[in-house]
């Protein structure tokens, strides 16, 4: 028996860690893989081809892809509004309840957790109803979807904004900046929210990655966004849905990496 | 409302002098509660209201007069067919997701949280496990769609068809590698935190006092781990249950789970000849899920004893 953590057992040897992680690395890079590949077949019959990719930034074939462009516009503009309701909506409230009312605590956890019991699935069969209201007052532009996005988010951004303001002792630093004399405005601008500005940001960044992968709603509510314009194209183009999936898929796994960055850093460290 | 906040407010004059942020709150009264307004309203309108319309046209014929005969329609043998493959793909794909998932934890036991591998497998478990959907489909049809790649590779290199006894693939046991392909990150994002919560210490006492690694798993980590693990293996659950974009994705034709089925009541507004029926299978769906994840939440209360 070797010495060390790797005999009192409480952590894998590195044999066993190694054979776990490449094994089921390796088999979770298939389909990765076979998308790639697919990507440059040049067809039934086989051979590959670069037309594929070439193709997209050919301005005679753009026309064939403008409706997957539009919609990628459309989901940028969905991210983008409903990162505002994160931010103006539920940054604000989960503020205010952790300064001024911390028996609502509970209940306001209780209220971004329900959208996880309540699936997109059965949310739409409501929403439909409440969209024809939001059509006729804001009409039926692409960006009133966002009111339904800002729901499905709830979860994932109140987690991390959560997350940062259980780190920091906001009652205390709020009440120190007030008894120096300053404004509430001022606690909230420049104390408060330098202070949360990590969970804020990992907040935005996975609310962009879930409304960009949003499917559900933007179908069954006929909206175009990103994900349904790639189920539509891929029955006409499915080389053209594969290379944006590609895409997508490294765009938010870089997104995702930096929300880890963000997250890794430690509290603490900035003086102020 | 003014009931509701009495004890507020008496508390608010009983409140110690010297706190700064009592004599704020008294000024401003019941005012200060308008700062909740916006959410509450928010909610209200875009989370409430639909789930209640939601479970209320359940209970409503063509003419909205009410009737029970779409939800004595859930015991329709179709329907409870469909709530059938939910359950059974939910739950095959839980326990396997849940298993590989609780795997790549422990082979991460010990690894520094912002090192290299561990930023990489949680971004990567993060992208499959929450952002996939439609795109996971497009992943699996290039892997062993008709024309995918391992179908090639294993028709043309070692002779096996694999869809020999028909094209299993657009069926519902086509969606079951798709499923595991995002239960697996997502056990390994949800699982992560309990496995971190076992101390040293207890491995340390445990080999001190003669304890093998063997001892260790099965009688101190494994009775700590169990309720986290089997409450993940619920949330996984209910994660596959109320899934939509891939099944949606991959089968565009029928209605074999039941988010396709309520797919179907809303398009074509009729399923057994009923009109409504999308509301009596988003109530079945919900009852599903709240009894899924009230006893999550209850497994994860129990988990948290052992943090901190």
């Amino acid at each position: 028996m070797t010495s060390g953590a790797a005999r009192i057992g409480a952590e894998p040897r590195r044999g066993v860690r190694l054979t776990i992680l490449l094994v089921v690395g390796l088999v979770f890079a298939i389909p990765i893989i076979a998308m790639i590949e697919f990507t440059f077949r040049a067809g039934l019959g086989g051979g590959y081809t670069l037309d594929h990719w070439t193709a997209l930034l050919d301005p005679e074939q753009n026309r064939k892809y403008r409706q997957l462009f539009t919609a990628v516009g459309n989901s940028g503009v969905l991210a983008v509004v409903t990162v505002g309701i994160v931010l103006f909506i539920l940054l604000p409230t989960m503020i205010l309840v952790q300064l001024q009312f911390p028996r609502l605590r509970r209940t306001l956890e209780f209220i971004c957790i329900i959208p996880i019991t309540v699936p997109a699935i059965v949310l739409v069969v409501g929403l439909a109803p409440v969209y024809a209201v939001v059509v006729r007052i804001f009409g039926g532009s692409v960006w009133t979807l966002a009111f339904a996005y800002g729901i499905t988010v709830l979860p994932y951004a109140y987690r991390a904004i959560q997350t940062n303001i259980a780190a920091v002792d906001m009652t205390t630093l709020s009440e120190a900046a007030r008894s120096l004399g300053a404004s509430w405005l001022n606690v909230l601008w420049r104390v408060l929210l330098p202070n949360l500005r990590r969970g804020i940001l990992a907040a935005s960044l996975i609310s962009v990655a879930v409304v960009l992968g949003e499917y559900t709603i933007a179908s069954l509510l006929n909206r175009s966004n990103l994900q349904t314009a790639l189920v539509q194209v891929s029955r006409s183009d499915p080389y053209v849905a594969v290379i944006f999936t590609l895409l997508a898929l490294g765009f938010v796994f870089v997104l995702l990496l930096l929300i880890g960055r963000i997250g890794s850093t430690r509290p603490g460290r900035k003086a102020s | 409302m003014t009931v509701a906040n009495a004890p507020e407010l008496v508390a608010d004059v009983a409140g110690t002098p010297g706190s700064r942020r009592r004599p704020v709150a008294r000024r401003r009264g019941l005012v200060r509660y308008l700062g909740l307004a916006p959410f509450a309203f928010y909610v209200l309108l875009f989370l409430a209201v639909p789930t209640l319309i939601a479970l209320g046209t359940g209970f409503r014929d063509a003419d909205g007069a009410f009737t029970l005969d779409n939800v004595a329609a859930l015991a329709d043998p179709v329907i409870l067919g469909t709530f059938a493959s939910s359950f059974w793909v939910s739950a095959f794909t839980a326990i396997v997701g849940a298993v590989v998932g609780a795997l790549v934890c422990y082979a991460m036991l010990g690894l520094k949280a912002d090192g290299a591998i561990r930023s990489f497998v949680d971004s990567a478990s993060s992208v499959l496990a929450q952002f996939g959907g439609v795109m996971l489909a497009f992943a699996f049809i290039a892997t062993i769609g008709i024309q995918g790649l391992v179908t090639i590779i294993l028709r043309d290199t070692f002779g096996l068809d694999i869809y020999a006894n028909g094209v299993w693939f657009y069926q519902v046991p086509g969606l079951l590698l798709p499923y595991i392909y995002f239960q697996v990150p997502l056990m390994v994002i949800v699982f992560m935190p309990a496995l971190q919560g076992l101390k040293m210490q207890w491995a340390e006492a445990s080999a001190t006092l003669g304890g093998t690694p063997f001892t260790y798993w099965s009688r101190i980590a494994g009775p700590v781990l169990a309720p986290s693990f089997f409450g993940c293996l619920l949330l996984l659950f209910g994660n596959a249950f109320s899934s939509y974009a891939t099944a949606a994705a991959l089968i565009s034709q029928g209605a074999q789970i039941v988010p396709l089925q309520i797919r179907a009541a809303l398009i074509s507004e009729t399923v057994l000849g009923r009109s409504n029926m999308a509301g009596a299978l988003a109530l079945g769906m919900i009852v599903v899920m709240v009894v899924v994840m009230s006893a999550y939440s209850l497994l994860q209360s129990r988990t948290a004893r052992w943090q901190q």
